[in-house]
């Protein structure tokens, strides 16, 4: 059989690092192909290039059989290829119809394709109200869009990049029966994932990534786990070495009734939060991306201001109604979600970024800034956190989001907080760098510190936590201790409050 | 397509040198071409627009002349620019900073005292100032986009300036022109040469230049208005202050236009008129882009743009050549100079696709 | 009666040159593109329309030429702020100044002889009604013309998928560039599409307005383009209200004292100006309707990403 896709040789560069090197692989028609690998190998990228985002330096693709050449996504249109991005390519300010309408060749006939439009819907099992505008949906039923307008354009080829992170358990499980179906069809898919259990669950064949390169190919339903991540990985992970905790007598944070609305539509209330964290522990907070986790960080960490100061208490002070620079100085660290851009400035040095928050480091004097102490501090903080870069003068953005987050954490670490607050650890970080993260939480933790971890994996938090609160739809459910709780508890919690996700209820 | 744009890691020192001159060679041929056509001499125009000017002391003190409040406006909107804060009414603060200052200079009683002109100085800086005030009270408070409020009140100010030349301030013994009576002598700024128009208020610029550095690159308050330019995710998660950008960057280029008006006032111009500013708030705008917002590369084309008006009225003045010539040689030098910014930042390389 | 007759009118007339130029700078920036040489590019459009018409060459075609006048201007500054990704505000104001120079060259030696403009219409039975008549039906073509580009824009920005394309990139240029828009070429297209019509609302004024060329003519009203387009929230419509607004307070600058008025010029002239700081004020409090009609990417270089 004519395989439906071919790349032979794919190369990419840019400035300063390879992204894909001498990358080949072969999907047939109605085959689920995983591309595995962890952030940074290579996968978007090649992703992009298969669309036509993005050219190759050298190689081929080959559909069906025909070299095709440098192409644009309209060219991988035409050839049947589709593309759900992560990040989701819709327009807020008009409908779902009108978004749909825009990706369509022909004709431009709004209320026929609206009724296309619930037929796929219902084909598949993912409801959408074509006219409302797209301001107006969640990140959910945003995704949902992007999927269905893919299937009505009949793909010959779907891509799909990360899809479940955005997805409860069980609307995960209902994206694979959607996929299975369209696979039966004889539509292929390739499905980019670092989730090694969904991959073995619903995929026939994967290519593993790293550092650019294919290192191995596999049948995930006859390899193991650990099989497909030594691939990923390169050796085996090492184990955590965690301690008991001890904890402080008064809690180092504590959220007291918070409530806070929304800044935008797509966002989430939060409603009525109460958490505790002591020193000596690491508490986590498990949900599905979209129920307050942003809305949260940025209220805890005092990007948003909340309605009455008693309902954020740090170490006994009411600091509701301070700023993060205020809060910073009471002893608040924060590492949020995003780095480049929030966490730290891509295109200042190392050490103009220390300057960010560690100026009361000794950094200003009298309005001005003492550029020497800057880079010291850089340093500082490069050595203590094994970050590999070139130097305090590194650009941010030349770092691997491994490297920047270690360096974000130390800078923050640095300043000696009492809480320390860490939106997604270890988003997007190679597993060296993870466990490096890790072990380098629950040390401080053991130091007496009080830290709080909001992430998407449970992996980690029933790695690292001592105790697991669960977000959803804004709210926050009891603590629940990690030795007595179990992935399936903290699961269900996190769907407690959804709403149907599709003809079924449960799974 | 055979090329690419990439952005590079670092923007490129070499092409920082190299550009500019590429810009002014390009221009200098293709404005070649057109004296050519023209029936021109190419050299002795390009002579009469760039070197001539230079040659005598009174082109040197004209250029000099002109090119100081172009780079105090510029000086001043760069720290605003570098913090996303686009004023783009530098024009109507110059203005009413010129307004205000010849209110204090013609109607403050004591008419020879050693006082005026620092308060004439305060008053022009407040002046401008307070009009940029409103713009940075309404984006601070209201939401409401500088730009266009910083534009719009530009034109307010323009009225204003011709309601009080042709009516209240009116010189009765002016012969009608829209223009007010002289300044006294101590409301002017000292002369360093009775035959020059260049005087001492050229030290007002050299200072705020050297402010302006210093602030951008070694000022905490300027590192938080830059980040705050680039990443205002981060300059929240900092606890740097939005607002406070918003207000340094609108009331010190508000002050620095207000002063460039009243130097001009007090300096070549002597009194108020309706011809107070040949469009100087607009063309800092371009000498600040040029500068690439740094405030040594802003003296650099402040300079050069003062040198671009001076070679106009140069070439009218010795060959007869109409202003328009000088404008469209300007307009393209600019375009030029504009368009090699991109080679500092980006570069082109060909890709090869190998088909086996 | 009669005065107030020729208020109005006076105030169309006034107005129709700011519309045209406001309708292609409000595509232009629902494009997310900024502008800010209407100026020069009316200028460019006025100086040629008159060196053509003096060349001899018939009015439609003067016209003609005055609107391609307008769109190579246009296309400098486009191939500045699209290609060369410079900031767009000096790109447009480098390129008022360019406008400036090249009208006045190209107008020069015809200052003051005075242009046979192009004549209002007569149409038999309608344009002799009493009062009616005069108030609708005796306007030259342009100024019906403008009305029936208003019907084109508004029609192609909310009724057509290309203006669909252009709203969307305005939005965001990176998730239209991902689904396959070409931002680029329609952002061009949408610049070219603000010079034709500025070049066209120059050439209105030396060939209709006031019928001959003079340095500068076109005396800020680009720059009343520019604010008209806010004025109108950015709703081709709204526009037309804001014309005959800015077009008025002209017309009443000129007829104040004759009406009556004692109220100084330039305070009445001012009015415009801070309506649309009223305007703008309003608009901004409503972050929803802000979205549905601000064009998010507005001034910001679109770079394709990889």
């Amino acid at each position: 059989m004519t395989p439906r896709l071919e790349l032979r040789g794919i190369y990419k560069s840019y400035p300063g690092v390879i992204a894909n090197e001498n990358i080949s692989l072969s999907v047939l028609p109605g085959e689920i192909h995983a591309v595995l690998g962890e952030n940074g190998a290579g996968k978007s990228t090649l992703m992009k290039i298969i669309y036509g985002a993005s050219p190759a330096d050298q190689g081929e693709i080959i559909c069906d059989g025909k070299v095709v050449g440098e192409h644009g996504p309209a060219v991988s249109r035409q050839l049947g290829i589709e593309m759900v991005y992560q990040h989701f390519a819709l327009f807020e300010s008009i409908t779902v119809v009108e978004n749909i309408a825009l990706s369509m060749p022909g004709k431009f006939e709004l209320d026929d394709l609206g009724k296309k439009v619930l037929g796929v819907s219902e084909k598949y099992g993912l409801p959408i109200d074509p006219t409302r505008l797209v301001i107006s949906l969640s990140v959910g039923e945003r995704q949902r869009v992007e999927i269905v307008r893919c299937l009505l354009r009949n793909p010959k080829l779907l891509i799909l990049d990360e899809p479940t992170s955005v997805l409860t358990p069980q609307a995960v499980q209902i994206l694979f029966k959607t996929l299975r179906k369209l696979a039966k069809d004889g539509c292929s898919i390739l499905y980019i994932s670092h989730k090694l259990d969904e991959v073995r669950d619903l995929c026939h064949s994967a290519t593993v990534l790293r550092g650019g390169r294919v290192t191995g190919k596999a049948d995930p339903r006859q390899s193991t786990s650990i099989e497909l991540a030594r691939m990923m990985v390169g050796n085996d992970l090492p184990k955590m070495t965690v301690t008991p905790s001890e904890k402080t007598a008064v809690p180092m944070i504590k959220l007291d009734s918070l409530n806070l609305d929304p800044e935008d539509i797509v966002g989430t209330a939060l409603k009525n939060i109460n958490l505790e964290a002591f020193g000596g522990e690491i508490v986590g907070i498990a949900g599905v991306s979209g129920n307050g986790q942003k809305e949260l960080g940025a209220a805890v960490s005092g990007e948003r201001v909340a309605n009455n100061a008693a309902e954020i208490i740090i170490d006994g002070e009411a600091v509701g109604k301070l700023n993060a620079g205020a809060r910073r100085k009471l002893g608040l660290g924060f590492v949020p979600e995003e780095r480049l851009g929030r966490g730290a400035i891509p295109p200042y040095e190392l050490s103009e970024n220390a300057i960010l928050t560690a100026h009361p480091q000794g950094m200003v004097k009298r309005g001005m800034l003492k550029r020497y102490k800057a880079r010291e501090f850089a340093k500082k903080v490069i050595t203590r956190f094994s970050v590999k870069a070139n130097g305090p003068d590194a650009l941010a953005h030349s770092l691997s989001g491994g490297n920047l987050q270690k360096f974000i954490m130390g800078r923050e670490i640095e300043l000696s907080p009492k809480v320390l607050l860490v939106s997604q650890p270890t988003w997007g970080v190679d597993v060296g760098a993870a466990n490096y993260i890790w072990q380098t939480l629950i040390d401080l933790s053991r130091s007496g510190k009080a830290v709080i971890i909001i992430s998407e994996e449970l992996d980690e938090l029933f790695e690292i936590c001592d105790r697991i609160y669960v977000m959803a739809e804004g709210e926050l459910s009891q603590s629940l201790n990690r030795a007595e709780t179990s992935v399936e508890e903290v699961g269900l919690l996190m769907t407690g409050v959804h709403k149907t996700e599709g003809p079924r209820d449960a799974v | 397509m055979p090329y690419k744009i990439e952005l590079r890691a670092e923007p490129s020192r070499r092409m920082a040198i190299a550009a500019p001159l590429v810009a002014t060679g390009a221009t200098l041929i293709v404005s070649t071409v057109f004296f050519l056509i023209l029936g021109l001499d190419p050299f002795l125009t390009l002579y009469t627009f760039f070197i001539h000017p230079l040659t005598s002391m009174n082109g040197v003190s004209e250029w000099l002349l002109k090119a100081s409040p172009l780079i105090l406006i510029a000086c001043g909107l760069a720290i605003g620019f570098r913090a996303n804060v686009w004023n783009i009414g530098a024009e109507g603060q110059l203005i009413i900073g010129a307004i205000a200052a010849s209110g204090i200079g013609l109607f403050f009683p004591w008419q020879d005292s050693v006082l005026l002109l620092p308060m004439m100085v305060i008053g022009g800086m407040l002046g401008g100032a307070l009009w940029a005030a409103i713009a940075a009270f309404l984006k601070d408070r209201m939401n409401t986009n500088e730009i266009l409020v910083t534009l719009m009140l530009t034109y307010v100010a323009s009225l204003l300036l011709s309601y009080l030349v042709h009516g209240p301030w009116r010189d009765p013994n002016g012969f009608n022109f829209p223009q007010t009576a002289l300044l006294p002598y101590a409301a002017t700024f000292e002369l360093f040469d009775y035959s020059y128009r260049l005087n001492t208020s050229i030290f007002f610029t050299a200072v705020v230049v050297v402010l302006a550095w210093v602030f951008m690159e070694r000022s905490f308050l300027g590192y938080k208005m830059s980040v705050g330019g680039i990443s205002p995710a981060a300059s929240k998660y900092a606890g740097f202050s939005a607002s406070a950008s918003i207000w340094v960057g609108l009331l010190i280029s508000g002050a620095t236009a207000g002063l460039a008006g009243m130097t001009e006032l007090a300096g070549p111009l002597g009194q108020l008129s309706s011809q107070i500013s040949p469009g100087y708030g607009f063309a800092a705008i371009i000498v600040a882009f040029i500068g690439r917002l740094n405030a040594f590369g802003i003296v650099l084309g402040g300079l050069l743009l003062s040198l671009l008006y001076l070679g106009g009225e140069t070439v009218q003045l010795k060959l007869g050549l109409p202003s328009s010539i000088a404008l469209i040689f300007q307009g393209m030098l600019l375009f030029f100079l504009l368009a090699s910014n991109f080679f500092i930042n980006f570069h082109i390389r060909k890709i090869e696709v190998k088909v086996h | 009666m009669e005065l107030l007759i020729s208020i109005f009118v006076a105030t169309i007339i006034a107005g129709t040159p700011l519309i045209f130029a406001a309708l292609g700078e409000l595509v232009v920036e629902k494009s997310g593109v900024i502008n800010l040489g209407i100026e020069g590019m009316m200028l460019v459009g006025a100086a040629f329309g008159v060196w053509a018409h003096f060349s001899g060459i018939p009015m439609i075609f003067a016209l003609g030429i005055a609107v391609i006048a307008g769109v190579l201007t246009s296309l400098i500054f486009g191939v500045l702020a699209l290609t060369f990704m410079t900031n767009q505000y000096a790109a447009g104001l480098a390129l008022a100044i360019f406008g400036a120079g090249v009208s006045a060259f190209v107008g020069r030696g015809f200052g003051s002889t005075p242009v046979q403009a192009i004549q209002p219409i007569h149409i038999p039975g309608l344009s002799d009604i009493p009062v009616l008549g005069e108030m609708v039906f005796q306007f030259d073509p342009l100024v019906y013309f403008s009305f029936v580009m208003l019907g084109l824009v508004s029609w192609f920005l909310y009724k057509t998928k290309a203006g669909l394309a252009l709203r969307a990139i305005g939005e965001s240029p990176d998730a239209g560039h991902a689904i396959g828009l070409q931002v680029i070429r329609t952002r061009y297209v949408a610049v070219m599409f603000g010079g034709a019509m500025a070049g066209l609302g120059g050439a209105y004024l030396s060939l209709v307005y006031t019928p001959l060329w003079v340095e500068n003519m076109t005396a800020g009203r680009g720059w009343i383009a520019l604010a008209l387009v806010v004025f109108a929230a950015w709703r081709p419509r709204r526009v037309i209200l804001g014309a005959w607004l800015f077009g008025g307070m002209t017309i009443l600058q000129l007829q104040g004292q004759a009406i009556g008025l004692k109220v100084p010029t330039e305070l009445l002239s001012a009015l415009p100006y801070l309506a649309t700081i009223f305007v703008l004020v309003l608009i901004s409090q409503n972050r929803q309707a802000m979205i549905l009609d601000f064009p998010v990417s507005l001034a910001k270089p679109f770079r394709p990403k990889g």
